[in-house]
């Protein structure tokens, strides 16, 4: 049995990094050696072109200044509202309470498809196509049901005594929660934010709508449509190494972040 | 003046979800009771429930709803026994953990744009290795057209959602399993309950709140699949691929449709609504007989 479980989790280890594997590898073969029949496991010539071309014949640095921009101000501006919201929905103790989580769960489950056209006209009105804001209050709101759900709960743990003894030093409602609940909320608001930038940084279908110029990709629309760009000379090095390119800082991230990502994940799940 | 405070304290919340999520909501549900395409000029002419009586008749948005649940169930059932599979294995395992699960988060974090391209190329008819590698041990005799051919194209979609999603499941159950306070176990293995006894007394009951927990969220992202659809094969060969959300956007965007398509995006929603619904009441009163 124990042994089963070894073989299963190692094979499954392998399963879920060879497909990344393969692009490493790929990207860095030439355009003549992609063409290869059968492909070659190991580059005879490993190059950076691939890489290069990204960043030369492509706006992919754009592209990348894009999602950093609009993932972050995404993160910034959902977790910012969903503390303010989460803060007194965790202090309030009646049956708005209950009312209000179930009516974030139920929004969480609307497919994007339902907010995609009357979101397209506001964009348009407020004159935010190709524009990164167009893209932030979207990611900001579609994520707000999770992060408030989410601080709500990490709120709750704080024993409200803390409060009432900042009121009688004399602090305001706000100055409490800006000094004493948010820093103790610290690890909850940063597991918030880092899944709000995950979110932001994979959307798709929202980008592909609201973004219909070159310079005002996200890295994420940028390279899935790097394979349309020629019908019949389709530029795999390339994609394969946009791939990757695209992957890193997400990589970085659950690297570093692993601990955070699995609590914020199952957090809902336990609760 | 409490109460107005309060109520400070919701506003950017209030205003972000009423013009992204509630508005939204509420103009597609008029806008499905209305004809409002090219063909009107883009002006709202009141059209009953014509857009609907349309949908029971459209043969195409029978297809999409169909491919849409064979891809959910399929994929939605494939992920949830790998990711029980690994969690019960990883569980089993001493240390590791903290690596493991990094691994596993790599795909769920990636774009699922992004892993469409990845797996077009794995895919890929000419140059892709899985090709490659199931000529080399002799499984096929010519290169398979994976995402050209109606009968492999939808595997390919569900294989690549597989590799994303299994992940999300193994997390949510892993972390249910470490749950599980381990005296249990004890009590069962001295009350003489092998290693199924304390699977199904144990192990089940404790992780079922996780089970349903994964279970929802996964049906429900699934079910409204685009990206990958759209990257992979744009929903066809020939449609043989086209998903609910691709054929509203399709609708949408394409077609200049707007009224059509909203009614196309509100009624699976109801649908799903109202099967969820009577699947919650089911499993409630399943519960109140065991208790």
């Amino acid at each position: 049995m124990r042994s089963f479980s070894k073989i299963f989790v190692a094979a499954c280890c392998l399963a879920t990094l060879a497909p990344i594997a393969w692009h490493v590898v790929s990207s860095l073969k030439t355009p003549a050696e992609l063409a290869v029949i059968p492909p070659t496991l190991v580059p005879h010539d490993p190059t950076g072109a691939n890489y290069r071309q990204l960043f030369e014949r492509r706006p992919f640095f754009r592209y990348y200044l894009n999602s950093i921009i609009i993932s972050t101000m995404s993160a910034i501006t959902c977790v910012g509202a969903a503390s303010l919201a989460a803060f007194m929905l965790a202090r309030i103790r009646s049956r708005f309470r209950s009312v209000a989580r179930s009516v974030l769960l139920a929004m969480a489950f609307f497919p994007p498809i339902v907010f995609l056209l009357p979101l397209y006209e506001f964009v348009r009105a407020a004159g935010l196509v190709n524009h990164p804001w167009g893209l932030i209050l979207p990611y900001s709101a579609l994520n707000l049901p999770f992060a408030i759900w989410l601080l709500t709960g990490s709120f709750e743990q704080i024993p409200f005594e803390l409060e009432e003894a900042a009121a009688i030093d004399g602090l305001t409602r706000f100055q409490a929660y800006r000094m004493i609940v948010l820093p103790l909320a610290a690890p909850a608001l940063i597991t918030a934010g880092i899944l709000v930038f995950i979110f932001a940084w994979n959307e798709f279908m929202l980008a592909l709508t609201f973004i219909n110029i070159e310079s005002q990709k996200t890295v994420t629309l940028g390279v899935a449509t790097l394979s349309g760009a020629f019908m019949y000379d389709i530029p795999w090095g390339q994609i394969a190494a946009g791939v990757i390119a695209s992957s890193v800082p997400l990589i970085l991230l659950v690297v570093f972040f692993q601990r955070k990502i699995v609590a914020g994940l199952t957090a809902g799940a336990v609760k | 003046m409490k109460r107005k405070s309060a109520a400070l304290w919701f506003l950017p919340a209030l205003v972000l979800l009423s013009i992204v999520v509630l508005y939204p909501v509420i103009r597609t549900l008029a806008l499905s009771f209305f004809h409002d395409s090219l063909a009107t000029g883009f002006r709202a002419e009141f059209a009953g429930l014509a857009n609907f009586r349309r949908l029971v008749f459209d043969s195409r948005f029978h297809s999409s709803l169909l491919t849409t649940t064979f891809f959910t169930v399929v994929s939605v059932a494939v992920e949830f026994l790998f990711g029980l599979l690994l969690a019960l294995s990883v569980d089993a395992l001493h240390g590791w953990r903290s690596l493991v699960r990094t691994i596993f988060l790599v795909p769920w974090t990636l774009p699922t744009a992004i892993i469409a391209v990845l797996w077009s190329w794995i895919f890929n008819d000419q140059y892709g290795v899985l090709n490659a590698v199931l000529m080399r041990m002799g499984l096929v005799e010519s290169p398979v057209t994976w995402l050209a051919a109606p009968s492999t194209a939808m595997f390919a979609i569900i294989a690549a959602d597989v590799w994303k999603s299994f992940p999300f499941v193994f997390i949510i159950l892993l972390a249910g399993l470490q749950n599980i306070p381990q005296d249990l176990y004890e009590a069962i293995q001295i009350d003489g309950g092998g290693r199924w006894a304390s699977f199904r007394y144990v192990t089940w009951p404790h992780l079922l709140p996780f089970v349903f927990v994964a279970l929802i969220f996964r049906l429900v992202q699934a079910f409204a699949v685009f990206d990958l659809v759209w990257v992979m094969t744009g929903g066809g060969p020939g449609g043989a691929t086209e998903t609910v959300s691709i054929y509203t956007y399709q609708t949408y965007m394409r077609y200049l449709d707007l009224g059509y398509g909203s009614a196309m995006a509100v009624t699976p929603v109801a649908i799903l609504a109202l099967l969820g619904i009577a699947l919650y009441r089911l499993v409630q009163m399943k519960y109140e007989e065991l208790f």
